[in-house]
């Protein structure tokens, strides 16, 4: 497994480095392009990889993997659900869009569902005000959501994995 | 390019109606009609205001049609492409989408500076761009002007930040052009993080080389060979537009070294941001570039002189980039024709929340919050009143409808105490408590605090178990006036852009919004949204 990690950290970074201009510019692209690869999460493995790589102490990866929300340093469901909790969404219903998506999935913000399956994420505003209120799952967008077409989103995902 | 074209406006707001299946269907239908010979199904950025379906325009005949299903898709496949009858319950008015509208006696047009190609071209062709005197503004400064004579043009135009401080770009420009160093960088805040905002979003979904060629000429001017794109994470459909700009412009010789055959080079590349508002302040910014947390910098230095590792760095909002290659091509003076004395040119403007036509609109500065709301966005959606507007973004001011006849520029502020900022209209209607809301505004700002000076990190948090308290009907007018010293310690004391805009929200919520906070305090809500603790303690208090 590690040798593995290793060799695809490594081939990540080579592919990222390409369109670096500047030493040290490229580690939350990096960052982003592991995660992507190794389902929502950065393994501990791959981190201390990518410090290798890179000439950067593990630390200093660590505090950035911390502080950016998008990065996770744990395991993450297979779909990550990211709910905008800002004011355009809010006042046109998003209260009750957030609700709905609790009590469908039985966790609240930062849980996983047991199956695996999904993660519940808090959200700034995602841009999409214009069909509020919105959530995205991984890097798909749903607008225009009501109670009824979370839980119908969500039963949709949950079916197409048991076939 | 075939005798008919059909553009479908397949933003990303578009595509969560169905854009992108309709646009298939409508290639489909083509194909079984025997049309492809003679129509094109064309991808294009957006119109503008949405209503509740999918814009689409048939050129050359200049009709558009709202899709709201594939039987719509049919009824215009059928009727107008195969007989060229127009389906005439499809149909919407061009005034609507282009909007321009009499009120009063006053025209007020939306006018297309910024968003002059998105909705007519192809993002993903820069041929079409080209086509449409894109990169001329490039091959001039390059071929007849002199760095100086750039900036002198750009700071005549009086055109300014976009991103919400408004500060003179040529300026900005001027201080990087001055300052002497082996290399310099352009950058493009492209974070667009302030909530309710999407019009960076929808530049670069469809006008993507707009914003490279503002960056080549800044680099042009000031001496610049390497400049970054800073792009939210979760933009995915923005990143892609862009790396496809880049690598044509690229391929086209319009971006990399000896451009158009010159001395110039100028390298550009994306960076991605991760899920941190803060890093649209630009020092923030930097900091994530250069890949570390981004907290930002103590200022001064401010970036002209030391900014991206350490070098002059020209940083710009979208939109501002946006703006330059048409002031070179037109001259600043016809730019100064748009707008107000201090604030030239149009700006683009978000209608979102409880407003009947949510969307992008791009007017004249000076434009009135009122002819924001009614004449381009319909008016309060639901038939409910209007109760407050927040304009500028969740850091700008709430208002009541007693201010809605407040001209928007850079002045607005200091005039009359209504921000501008990013741009944003957000639209409340009556049914929204303003404890309520300022709760959800503040814990935006608690969760986004970086955590690096002490006035905004524990600010924020006492600002949130105060308004806790008011939706609880526990505070106190002490709590009220203790907030007012707060929104001076913050505003004084923090450190960046976050924790000094706090205190606009803030203050604007608790003048304009008086009565309605002093209700919580005797315990009662107005609209029923707070739940309130019961009144025993009350009874409790005053029987001591």
């Amino acid at each position: 497994m590690s040798v593995d990690v290793k060799e695809t950290v490594k081939r990540i970074y080579e592919e990222v480095k390409a369109k670096s201009l500047e030493d040290g510019d490229m580690l939350i692209n990096a960052l982003h392009a592991i995660q992507d690869h190794f389902n929502n999460f950065i393994p501990p493995e791959a981190a201390e990889e990518l410090s290798e790589l890179m000439n950067l102490p593990p630390s200093k990866i660590y505090e950035v993997l911390t502080f950016y929300t998008m990065f996770s340093t744990k395991p993450r469901g297979k779909y990550v659900i990211r709910v905008c909790q800002s004011t355009p969404c809010h006042v046109t219903g998003g209260r009750e869009v957030i609700e709905a998506l609790k009590e469908t999935l039985g966790i609240d913000f930062g849980e996983t569902t047991e199956d695996g399956l999904f993660t519940l994420e808090y959200s700034s505003c995602l841009g999409l005000c214009g069909v509020a209120p919105v959530m995205m799952i991984n890097d798909m967008a749903y607008g225009n959501l009501t109670p009824e077409r979370v839980k119908a989103i969500i039963e949709e995902l949950k079916g197409g994995e048991k076939r | 390019m075939k005798a008919t074209v059909v553009l479908v406006s397949v933003d990303s707001n578009s595509v969560l109606k169905g854009a992108r299946e309709y646009k298939n269907l409508f290639s489909q239908l083509i194909g079984e009609y025997n049309l492809s010979e003679m129509v094109d199904v064309l991808e294009t950025g957006s119109f503008g205001v949405y209503m509740d379906g999918v814009l689409v325009e048939v050129l050359p005949d200049g009709v558009f049609y709202l899709v709201k299903s594939t039987e719509d898709v049919k009824k215009i496949v059928e009727e107008h492409l195969l007989k060229g009858r127009r389906v005439s319950s499809l149909e919407v008015l061009p005034e609507k989408v282009r909007s321009t509208v009499v009120e009063t006696e006053e025209l007020v047009k939306e006018t297309r500076i910024v968003l002059r190609n998105a909705g007519t071209i192809d993002p993903t062709n820069i041929r079409e761009y080209i086509a449409n005197d894109g990169y001329a503004a490039l091959a001039k400064v390059l071929k007849e002007m002199k760095p100086a004579e750039v900036i002198e043009e750009i700071k005549k135009s009086g055109l300014r930040g976009r991103g919400g401080a408004g500060f003179p770009t040529g300026l900005k420009w001027e201080f990087t052009y001055k300052t002497n160093a082996d290399q310099k960088y352009i950058l493009c805040n492209a974070d667009e993080g302030e909530p309710g905002t999407f019009k960076d979003r929808l530049i670069m979904e469809g006008d993507p080389h707009s914003v490279i060629e503002g960056m080549a000429i800044a680099a042009y001017a000031v001496g610049a060979t390497k400049g970054y794109i800073y792009i939210r994470g979760e933009y995915y459909e923005s990143i892609r537009n862009i790396q496809k700009a880049i690598d044509d412009a690229y391929e086209y010789g319009l971006l990399g070294d000896n451009i158009l055959g010159t001395d110039f080079s100028f390298h550009l590349s994306i960076r991605l941001g991760a899920g941190a508002y803060i890093c649209g302040e630009e020092t923030a910014l930097m900091e994530s570039i250069e890949g570390k947390a981004g907290r930002p910098r103590l200022k001064p230095p401010y970036p002209p002189v030391s900014g991206l590792f350490g070098k002059p760095t020209v940083i710009n909002n979208v939109e501002t980039f946006a703006n330059v290659a048409p002031i070179i091509l037109n001259g600043a003076e016809w730019f100064k024709k748009y707008g107000t004395e201090n604030s030239a040119g149009t700006k683009v403007f978000t209608l979102v929340g409880n407003v009947v036509k949510r969307g992008l609109v791009e007017v004249p500065m000076g434009t009135t919050v009122r002819e924001l709301i009614y004449t381009f966005g319909g008016g309060v959606a639901n038939g409910r009143k209007l109760k407050m507007v927040q304009t500028g973004g969740t850091a700008g001011t709430f208002i009541g409808p007693d201010k809605l006849d407040t001209p928007l520029d850079y002045d607005s502020f200091k005039n009359y105490g209504v921000s501008i900022g990013s741009g944003v209209i957000l639209v409340v209607d009556d049914s929204h408590c303003a404890v309520d809301i300022g709760l959800n505004v503040f814990k935006f700002f608690e969760h986004e605090s970086c955590g690096k000076c002490t006035p905004c990190r524990e600010g924020t948090r006492v600002i949130i178990q105060t308004f806790e308290k008011l939706s609880k009907g526990t505070a106190t007018k002490q709590d009220i006036e203790y907030l007012w010293q707060l929104a001076e310690l913050m505003e004084k004391g923090s450190l960046c852009g976050l924790g000094q805009s706090v205190p606009v929200p803030l203050r604007s919520l608790l003048d304009n919004f008086k009565d309605e906070i002093y209700a919580h305090i005797d315990g009662k809500c107005p609209t029923g949204i707070c739940k309130m603790e019961t009144k025993k303690k009350k009874k409790v208090y005053t029987r001591y």
